[in-house]
């Protein structure tokens, strides 16, 4: 299996819900190279969920418009693949059948299904249970029956909205490391939102800040850290401090002007 | 001990590691379930033979020693050899089986689009809980004036008592629906056709089924009084012939092929839900 990634460019992106006044997001403007692992941080009501939304084709922004590889988003498409919070599995249909959903839902013969479902679930280590109903399985089981329904689809973007925040913290670790071993195998682009620090510097190339009201991006941060990435490594300590501390400050601050900083 | 818990006696079975623990298991539950069964029955039919004994004390109801339950017994192999149990079987069988697939073909449709659009829901929540209320026998004049013959008067009361249960299962059941599973279809790519055929009728499959239970209940019982007029075959005309005939044993024997068959059906809706129902059992 081997995915290519996408240009995500974000131009101009405002929201508004109309049955509030206030703005969600306010011109947001962002790029994003083929193969990046980007992370989106801030505050809860920032936005950034929503962001994501519009990146997935599920919600239309106000303004502006976001493009993948020079084509405008408007509407969902296995191209670019969303993984929620909770797994949101299909609890009548067994692991292969989950994974293997997306697919029936295209053109594709049952010989093609069979082979890529085995495949994805190979990635996600869950050959042993690919004839179990999902009931029977584990949180975390349950997230990596999710994750391999998103690669199932060969997605050029995986959107990931705070999608380990319900598992406990050994297995989300490891997913964490598996979904960005798999992206950066495979060469497609990560979007994730989360408040978790750990989680950015652990998966991200790139993390931007969301912070105000209306949200808007207030700090990038390169995380130019070597794989595989050790939580204990003084190098990924030291980057998360950092990104700890710039969070803090544009987190409580009104707003600001972009920065933009790369830790070695 | 019912079913259910063979089944999980079974996974247990299977957990704890000894298949001879789990056949062991199976084979307790499986006597405790018939146990149960024959005990019920057999409470059932001796309160039926003490009611008759002690009325029959008094000499001058005695002619009610023919309503009982070993003259009942007998006149059900007399009435197999004779027809009248495999022709009603068909006859009713057929009323109720056109009746009911009437009214799952109407019903389910109404109880999705209930279900899911809420304005029609909304709009039709008064005629429809009006409509339910009416007794299906009420519409017997109706019925009889508008259809030519008196097997499609029938059918109609059938499905017009079955859909409604039908129909309002079905949008319970599909208002249960976890929104985010269309979400995720979307999100996958699925187009409407997908969505009804992959997530919503798998995901109402169990709440269909147990309205079709409710329905047949309702539907066995309207079919008996209905079949009482006009038609010359079924199960309530049997009834009616047997009363007409002053022959007792034979109506009780009725009762007791209708008490069966209704037990059968029943049990077979249980069977299929339990086949089709996806809710992890604790």
């Amino acid at each position: 299996m081997s995915i290519r990634g996408t240009e995500i460019r974000i131009e101009g992106l405002s929201q508004r819900y109309p049955s509030r006044k206030e703005v969600t997001f306010n011109r947001v403007d962002l790029t994003s190279p083929p193969g990046e692992a980007l992370a989106i941080i801030g505050r809860s009501g920032c936005g950034k969920s929503t962001l994501l939304h519009i990146l997935a084709g599920l919600t239309r922004g106000t303004e502006g418009r976001v493009l993948l590889n020079g084509v405008e988003v408007t509407g969902p498409s296995p191209r670019w693949v969303m993984m929620f919070q909770a797994p949101h599995l299909f609890p009548w249909m067994t692991v292969s059948q989950n994974v293997g959903v997306g697919l029936s839902f295209g053109r594709w013969s049952k010989k093609e299904i069979e082979e890529r479902v085995t495949e994805a679930i190979r990635l996600v280590e869950l050959q042993d249970f690919a004839g179990s109903n999902v009931q029977d399985l584990s949180g975390g089981q349950q997230q990596r029956v999710a994750l391999a329904r998103s690669l199932v689809m060969e997605p050029e973007l995986l959107l990931l909205d705070e999608p380990f925040s319900a598992l406990d913290a050994f297995t989300r670790a490891s997913l964490q490391k598996d979904v960005r071993s798999i992206a950066k195998r495979l060469g497609f682009n990560i979007v994730i939102v989360t408040h978790d620090i750990d989680e950015a510097v652990i998966m991200a190339d790139r993390a931007v800040i969301m912070a105000g009201s209306p949200g808007s991006i207030v700090h990038e941060l390169d995380v130019d850290l070597a794989d595989p990435r050790d939580r204990q490594d003084p190098a990924v300590q030291a980057l998360r401090a950092r990104l700890m501390s710039t969070f803090q400050e544009a987190a409580y601050s009104k707003g600001g002007a972009l920065a933009t900083e790369a830790v070695q | 001990m019912s079913s259910n818990n063979i089944a999980s006696a079974a996974v247990g079975g299977v957990n704890g590691g000894g298949y001879g623990a789990q056949l062991s298991y199976l084979v307790k539950c499986t006597v405790c379930s018939f146990g149960s069964f024959s005990g019920g029955l057999a409470i059932f039919f001796a309160l039926w033979w003490v009611c008759i004994y002690l009325v029959t004390l008094n000499p001058s109801y005695a002619h009610f020693a023919d309503f009982g339950v070993v003259e009942a017994f007998k006149a059900v192999p007399e009435l197999w050899h004779d027809k009248t149990i495999p022709h009603a079987l068909s006859t009713s069988g057929y009323r109720l089986g056109a009746g009911l697939l009437i009214a799952i073909c109407i019903g389910v449709p109404i109880g999705i689009v209930m279900g899911r659009v809420r304005w029609f829901q909304q709009l039709t929540n008064v005629p429809f809980q009006f409509l339910r209320m009416i007794s299906p026998l009420s519409w017997e004049p109706v019925a009889v004036i508008v259809f030519p013959e008196w097997d499609q008067a029938i059918i109609f009361l059938i499905a017009i008592a079955s859909v409604w249960p039908v129909a309002f299962s079905t949008a319970a059941g599909l208002s249960k629906v976890d929104p985010n599973w269309f979400k995720v279809a979307r999100n996958l790519g699925a187009k409407p056709w997908h969505v009804l055929t992959k997530i919503i009728v798998p995901a109402i499959t169990f709440d269909v089924l147990t309205g079709i239970r409710l329905a047949l209940g309702v539907a066995w019982i309207v079919l008996i009084p209905a079949e009482f007029l006009g038609v010359t075959s079924g199960f309530g005309y049997a009834i009616q012939d047997a009363r007409e005939g002053l022959n007792y044993p034979n109506l009780m024997g009725m009762i007791l092929v209708i008490g069966a068959v209704g037990y059968v059906l029943d049990t077979t809706c249980v069977i299929l839900i339990k086949r089709f129902s996806w809710h992890k059992q604790s």
